[in-house]
Order: structure tokens, then C-alpha cells, then sequence
């Protein structure tokens, strides 16, 4: 174990606080944005600018658009605590950067990867993921949308659901039944298409927190060509789980549960309660500090695992469980953070009195959201026990 | 640049497991604890012969050199094994001490005895952490008075040390000295032998640092012992997860190995999640012992709280996985249960740790 910052990670780090001397004043705040409608503009140059000096896109090749330098565990968190410390955006997120990229650079031909990291990187070019169906959820592989050969096109017809930032999207990488014959797993391919596909309706769908977070997309003979196909026509079941592990780390991102942490600390000092803060009550308090210990253990844990996959080294059951752990973790940060407010912590919408923008109420009903997307915490439990501690799977029901 | 450990590292706890499998299994920890709680037979002299108790001895002083991490991997390893011996109070708390606040001679003379398992010292901490009544021993007169309980190691024990007027000082106390009466106090633990010591005005044969001058190094050995007894709920409750899942792949009931039922397979995921980032954060409160010095004190109540937390929930539904052959005397699963129950309660439970963690970041007063 060695995570001395030497003088190069200070001068790094010198660097980088002078780079925020300079700019953090104009550049958005908190966390990382899909890069959207109007408050896109802003985020995409201060994308511009991160990928300029290395702190965005750090490790993609120069070639695709990236910074082209080499993975370094540091460096990674030196950038992240500084931005987080300054309150300043990391820069463009969600499923384009951190889901397809990563998929592509794994698995892409050259052309889909000249053709795409770059704008997604940049944020020009907006992604979501189309795999969930109506009938198709936690048994992904049962999906349904199809896609007939013509020519050297496919025709896809069909339904997706739950779909985020679809409304908003100029792609989607979705799994799609391209060979009817094969069998469930055989049968699928990861296909790119072009959201303004004609035959593509896409139709936003309110979630409990009162915002259209998801979609419907209808697909009806959207014409997409075969050749926006990830890998080999058949593979897309593999492929679709190199993006949900990529998924399953996003999720339960420390930088993100760190941001949290922070600001329910800062609100537990800040609020009165009977002229006491939140933080002398010596029970929030304790609730406050366990829920301290798991994010630093999960902020280590992500250290951990890093270094395993810098080292080609399989990280074992130790691997599958960030996006279980973390996704409760950040579920009861939010929980917390309504409880230190009592009962000035249920006002929402534009309610007088309100704290954060109802920042506390959004992401308590959002995180409990990440605990069902990207494999629900029951599937995590089954590909943990399988996958992790070698149990069987359960028995297949006798066909009536 | 790497958070991982080393080759030696996985080395020395695959040796020390397969050493604790071949010649120490729970059979003979029950055989060894029977009459006494803490007896060890020579398990820790063939440990020591291993060159376990003198890990962190500086290496002009005959051990091995090495760092708080390495004393985690060894702890871990001795708790997956449920084996008895001193390894916290004489392998880690004591050299700690004498490292901080020894005289270049006391070091000379102690550490070498240490590291060859020739010299045990028991560490009396409980009062830095929780004071019964009139619990606590004062210096009068240049002789110690008073009363502490639960004495880590206590079990074969050579000298004492003696946290004094509540830390500020470290006296050195021989076994069996005028005025100095010695209790054993069982546990439910068997593995490990605490007592109750009873000062009536006994001699100090020696003070580590100044008289009422050894707060910092007294500070270091209570961290040292937390991130030790974090590492030991880690790998108690780790064997118990391993018990589990292997009881489940063999144990039948509808005609099926219980570890097809879902129910069954959550509860071993759900022990593999809490344990898992609860390890990582042992690796990081071990290496900041000895690396990160502004944040080794909250570090090591962190993750002895964590484990605190983790470790009880582990050890109870491992027991559940087990049915009720898990609930026997006979089936041995209940020495890990009681290791871990504790751990949990040695040098302060979570509520204890928790508060500490919010003083040491000056959230509250
Ligand atoms: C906020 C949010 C964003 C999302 N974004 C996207 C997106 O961008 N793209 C996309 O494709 N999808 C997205 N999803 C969909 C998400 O992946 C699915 O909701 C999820 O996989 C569960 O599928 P389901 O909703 O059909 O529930 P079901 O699969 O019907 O599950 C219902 C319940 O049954 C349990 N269950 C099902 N099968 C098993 C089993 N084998 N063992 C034990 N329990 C089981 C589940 O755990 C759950 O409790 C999103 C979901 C949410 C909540």
C-alpha cells in the first residue's frame, strides 16, 4: 500500500487549485450534469476547459477527444476531493461519459469510437440507455424490441420504458432482438441509434418526485444501420453487462456520496431546532457519524477497487457489492438530512420556509430510485451470492 | 501508488491461517479455553516463533519492523482462527507504548522479550474509555491505588500497564507485587483473558515517559488497539460469512442444498456487502496509523465502529444460516458469535466511538 502524495501529486494538486483560483467563479456548481437543454451551454464549456487541462476525460485517448493520460489512482482523487472542496461541477456526466464510453473503448469499432467519445465527452452529443421494456426489467435478457434486416439496415419495432434523459437525447445505445432464431441471451445485439430516427416517439414520464426523470420510447420501424451494431450481431448480452458494471459504479459514486455528507453536515450546524443545532442532538449525532464511517469506507473501498483493476487483478465478491452498499448509503444520507429538519423538512415544491430547494425530499425519493434502477438491490443480492460467494442459482420452475 | 495489499501481506495471512488450521483448529481452542479463559497452551509461543508478537519491533530490537497494517492482516488472520494469546496487548498496545514514550534503555531491554514471546505485558485500558464508580489508579506517595477492570491479555501476564490519573501517566507493574491483587474476569469470550487488578499502594518498578507526562503515547496505544480490534472483528466475522455459505452448499431441506433458496443467498450477500467496504476502511485506518497522523484518531474509531456495527450483524445471521445446530455449544460456530460481541464492547462501542469521531472534527464541544 503506498498512497504517499509525493511532490508531483502537491504540484498536481498546486495546479489544480490554482486552475480553480482562476475559474471556479463561473463555472457551475455542485456534482456532475448531463449536458441538456439550455443550463448545457455552460456545463459543455466548462467541460471544454477540465478536458483542456486534463482534470475531465483524463484517461480517454487523445486521439477520441480525451486528455490521454494514463490511469493514476491519485490523480483521480486529488481531482475529485478539489473540485467537490470548491462546490464546482465535475463536469459532463450520466450515461453517455461514464456508461457508453467506457463500452465503446472496450468494445467499439474505430470508426463508432472516432465517431462518438469525443462528442460525448464534450457533452455535444447526450446519451440514454434503452434495455428496460414493460415486460423486460430485472429479466433484462427477455427484451422484446426487435429489428428486422433490410438491406443494410434494421427496422426496429417495439417499446422501451423507464428510459432517463430520453427526452433529451440525440442517442440511445439500447438492447435490441436482432436474431429471433437464437436463443434468450443469443438472440439480443447493442445497437446505437439516432433518437431522431423517424418512427422514434419518445413520451416523458413523471416519477415520484414530481419531474419527468424517465421515458417511454415507441419504436416503429425506426431505420437504423446494421451497422451502428457494437461488436458481433449476438454479443449485445455481454456487451450490455460491460456498460451495467460501469452503471453500478456511477451509482454509487464516492465523490457523490462525499458532496452529500458535506452539505448534511453544514446543514446540521446551520438550522435551529428549540435554538439548538441539529448537531447537539447527541442521537442525529450518532446517526450522523455512522453514516460518516460507511461513506469513508466506500470511499476507500472505490480506492480498492481502482487499484485491482489498474493491476489486471480480479477484485472478487469485494467487486459486486458498491452499487448495493452505496445506493443505501446515500438513501439514508438524504433520510437523514429530512429528520435533522423535523418538520420543516416535508416542504417541497416552492414552499415557503424551504431549505435547499427541497434538495433533502428530491434526493431521499431519488436515491430510493438508484436503489431499483441498474439492477434492483435484490438482483445485486443474487449476482453477490452467485457471482461472489459461488451459491447456486435458483432452480428453474417445472413448465406446467 | 496503490491501495492494496502487498504480496508479503497476503503471505503472511495465508501462512497464518493455514498454521491456525493445521495446528489450531476451534476443536483445540475449545480444549485450550476449557479450564481458563485466555489459556493458550504454546499457540503463542509457536506464534511467536513465527515472528508474530514481535511484528511491529523495530528490527534493531529483534522483530520484524513492519506496520499497523501488518498487525491488522495478523489480527484479522488470529481472529479467523479464534485463537487465543496476547497479540493485542502485548504484540501491539505494549510496543506502541514503549515505541512512543520508552527510553532508548527500557526499549532495548523490553522489546527484544516482547518480540520473542519471552516477556508478556497486559494492557489495563478500560478506564480510558468507560470508568465504573470509583474505578481508576492514582499515584500517591510514588505508589499506584485503585481499581481497573477488564485488563486486556491478562492471562499469563509478566507485567501490567497501567494507564494512570486517567492516561496522563504509564507505569510498568510486576505481576504478583506487594499490594496487588489479581482477579481473573471471565467473559462470555473464552478466547481471551481479561482480570480485574486491585492496587493497594503498589510499587512502580518503572514509568514509560515522564510521570503524568504520557497523554500522546497513551493516545497512540488506545488507537492502535481500536484499529486492532477492528481488524479482529473482521476476520472473525469473515470465517463466519465462510462457515456459512459452506454449511449452506451442503445442508439439505426440500430437497435442495439450503443455498438455493433466495432467502438463504441474501443473507450471505448482505454479510458479503457489509464486509467488504468495512475491510477497505480497516486497510485505510491501519495505514493512516502509521502515515496520516492528523487523521489516525478518527480513523481508527471509525472503523472500530464500523466493525462494531458489521461485526455483530455478521456473526448473528451466519448463526441464523446454521439453523439450529448454529445455537449448539457443540457446533463452535459461538466462538466467532462471542469474539466479535467482544470486540464490539473492548475500548468503546459505536455510541462511545461515534461521539469521539464528532469531537475529533470539532462538530460538537
Ligand atoms: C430512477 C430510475 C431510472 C431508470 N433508468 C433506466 C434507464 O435509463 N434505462 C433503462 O433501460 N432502464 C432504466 N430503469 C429501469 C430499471 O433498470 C428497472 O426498473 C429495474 O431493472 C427493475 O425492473 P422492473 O422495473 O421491471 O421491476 P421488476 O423486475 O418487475 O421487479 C419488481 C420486484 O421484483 C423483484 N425481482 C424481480 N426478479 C427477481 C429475482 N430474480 N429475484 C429476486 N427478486 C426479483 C425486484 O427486485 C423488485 O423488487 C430505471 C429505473 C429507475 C427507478
Amino acid at each position: 500500500m503506498d498512497l504517499t502524495y509525493g511532490p508531483r501529486y502537491e504540484s498536481f494538486r498546486d495546479e489544480l487549485r490554482a486552475f480553480l483560483a482562476e475559474h471556479a467563479e463561473r463555472a457551475p456548481r455542485g456534482g456532475v450534469g448531463v449536458s441538456a437543454g439550455a443550463a448545457g451551454e455552460a456545463l459543455r464549456q466548462w467541460q471544454a476547459l477540465l478536458i483542456e487541462h486534463g482534470y475531465a476525460a483524463r484517461t480517454i485517448p487523445k486521439e477520441y477527444g480525451g486528455y490521454g493520460a494514463e490511469p493514476d489512482i491519485l490523480e483521480r482523487v486529488i481531482i475529485d476531493e478539489e473540485l467537490n472542496a470548491a462546490g464546482v461541477s465535475r463536469g459532463v456526466g450520466g450515461q453517455g461519459p461514464e456508461m457508453l464510453v467506457p463500452t465503446l473503448l472496450e468494445h467499439g469499432s474505430e470508426e463508432q469510437k472516432q465517431r462518438h467519445i469525443g462528442p460525448t465527452v464534450r457533452g455535444e452529443e447526450v446519451w440514454c440507455q434503452g434495455y428496460s421494456e414493460p415486460g423486460s426489467g430485472s429479466d433484462l435478457a427477455s427484451v422484446q424490441t426487435r429489428a428486422v434486416e433490410d438491406g443494410s439496415d434494421f427496422l426496429i419495432t417495439g417499446q422501451k420504458i423507464w428510459t432517463s434523459t430520453a427526452d433529451v437525447s440525440d442517442m440511445m445505445f439500447g438492447l435490441i432482438r436482432t436474431e429471433p432464431e437464437a436463443k434468450k441471451h443469443a438472440g439480443l445485439s447493442y445497437v446505437l441509434i439516432p433518437m431522431d430516427t423517424p418512427g422514434i416517439d419518445v413520451r416523458p414520464l413523471v416519477t415520484m418526485t414530481g419531474q419527468a426523470e424517465f421515458n417511454e420510447v415507441f419504436f416503429n420501424d425506426a431505420r437504423v444501420p446494421q451497422a451502428n451494431v457494437v461488436g458481433k450481431r449476438g454479443e449485445g448480452w455481454a456487451i450490455a453487462n460491460t456498460t451495467l458494471r460501469h452503471e453500478r459504479n456511477m451509482l454509487a459514486s464516492s465523490a457523490v456520496l462525499d458532496g452529500t455528507l458535506r452539505s448534511l453536515i453544514t446543514l446540521m450546524g446551520e438550522e435551529r431546532v428549540n435554538g439548538e443545532r441539529p448537531l447537539d442532538s447527541p442521537v442525529l449525532r450518532d446517526r450522523l457519524m455512522s453514516l460518516q464511517s460507511r461513506v469513508t469506507a466506500l470511499k476507500y473501498h472505490q480506492l480498492r477497487m481502482l487499484t485491482a483493476q489498474l493491476q489486471g487483478r480480479p477484485p472478487g465478491v469485494a467487486g459486486l457489492v458498491t452499487k448495493l452498499a452505496g445506493c443505501e448509503v446515500s438513501h439514508q444520507l438524504n433520510g437523514l438530512g429530512i429528520d435533522a429538519l423535523g418538520e420543516l423538512g416535508t416542504l417541497y415544491d416552492d414552499s415557503k420556509h424551504l431549505r435547499a430547494g427541497g434538495r433533502w425530499q428530491s434526493q431521499h425519493m431519488f436515491t430510493l430510485g438508484l436503489i431499483i434502477g441498474g439492477g434492483t438491490a435484490q438482483i445485486q443480492k443474487n449476482i453477490i451470492s452467485e457471482r461472489g460467494l459461488g451459491m447456486p442459482r435458483e432452480p428453474k420452475p417445472a413448465k406446467a | 501508488m496503490d491501495f492494496a495489499l502487498s504480496e508479503e501481506q497476503e503471505l503472511l495471512a495465508q501462512s497464518l491461517r493455514r498454521f491456525l488450521e493445521e495446528d489450531c483448529p476451534v476443536t483445540r481452542v475449545r480444549e485450550l479455553v476449557a479450564d481458563e479463559p485466555g489459556s493458550d497452551g504454546g499457540v503463542w509461543k509457536a506464534l511467536c516463533e513465527l515472528g508474530i508478537a514481535g511484528l511491529l519491533v523495530p528490527e534493531e530490537h529483534g522483530g520484524s519492523g513492519l506496520g499497523m497494517l501488518d498487525a491488522a492482516i495478523a489480527a484479522e488472520s488470529l481472529a479467523w482462527g479464534v485463537c487465543p494469546g496476547p497479540f493485542l496487548a502485548s504484540a501491539v498496545m505494549a510496543p506502541i507504548a514503549l515505541a512512543e514514550a520508552g527510553t532508548p534503555e527500557q526499549q532495548k531491554r523490553l522489546l527484544p522479550a516482547l518480540a520473542t514471546g519471552s516477556l508478556r505485558i497486559a494492557v489495563a485500558a478500560t478506564e480510558l474509555v468507560s470508568k465504573r464508580g470509583e474505578a481508576g489508579v492514582e499515584v500517591r506517595d510514588g505508589r499506584l491505588h485503585g481499581t481497573t477492570l477488564l485488563v486486556l491479555d491478562a492471562f499469563g501476564a509478566d507485567l501490567f500497564l497501567v494507564p494512570t490519573d486517567g492516561g496522563a501517566g504509564l507505569a510498568l507493574v510486576e505481576a504478583g507485587a506487594a499490594g496487588l491483587v489479581q482477579t481473573g474476569l471471565p467473559t462470555v469470550d473464552r478466547t481471551r483473558g481479561f482480570a480485574e487488578l486491585v492496587f493497594d499502594g503498589v510499587a512502580v518498578s518503572e514509568w514509560v515517559g515522564a510521570e503524568g507526562g504520557a497523554a500522546a503515547a497513551t493516545r497512540r496505544m488506545l488507537d492502535a488497539g481500536r484499529v486492532v480490534l477492528a481488524a479482529d472483528a473482521l476476520g472473525a466475522s469473515e470465517r463466519a460469512l465462510e462457515l456459512a455459505v459452506a454449511y449452506a452448499l451442503q445442508r439439505k431441506q426440500f430437497d435442495r442444498v439450503i443455498g438455493s433458496f433466495q432467502a438463504v443467498k441474501h443473507l450471505c450477500a448482505e454479510m458479503a456487502a457489509e464486509l467488504e467496504p468495512a475491510r477497505s476502511l480497516v486497510w485505510y485506518a491501519a495505514h493512516a496509523f502509521d502515515h496520516e497522523p492528523d487523521e489516525a484518531s478518527l480513523m481508527a474509531a471509525h472503523a472500530k465502529a464500523l466493525l462494531s456495527e458489521v461485526g455483530p450483524f455478521v456473526v448473528r445471521t451466519a448463526t441464523e444460516v446454521h439453523g439450529g445446530i448454529g445455537f449448539t455449544d457443540e457446533q463452535n460456530l459461538h466462538y466467532w458469535f462471542k469474539r466479535v460481541g467482544v470486540d464490539r464492547q473492548l475500548l468503546g462501542a459505536p455510541e462511545v466511538l461515534h461521539e469521539e469521531a464528532a469531537r475529533l472534527q470539532g462538530l460538537v464541544d
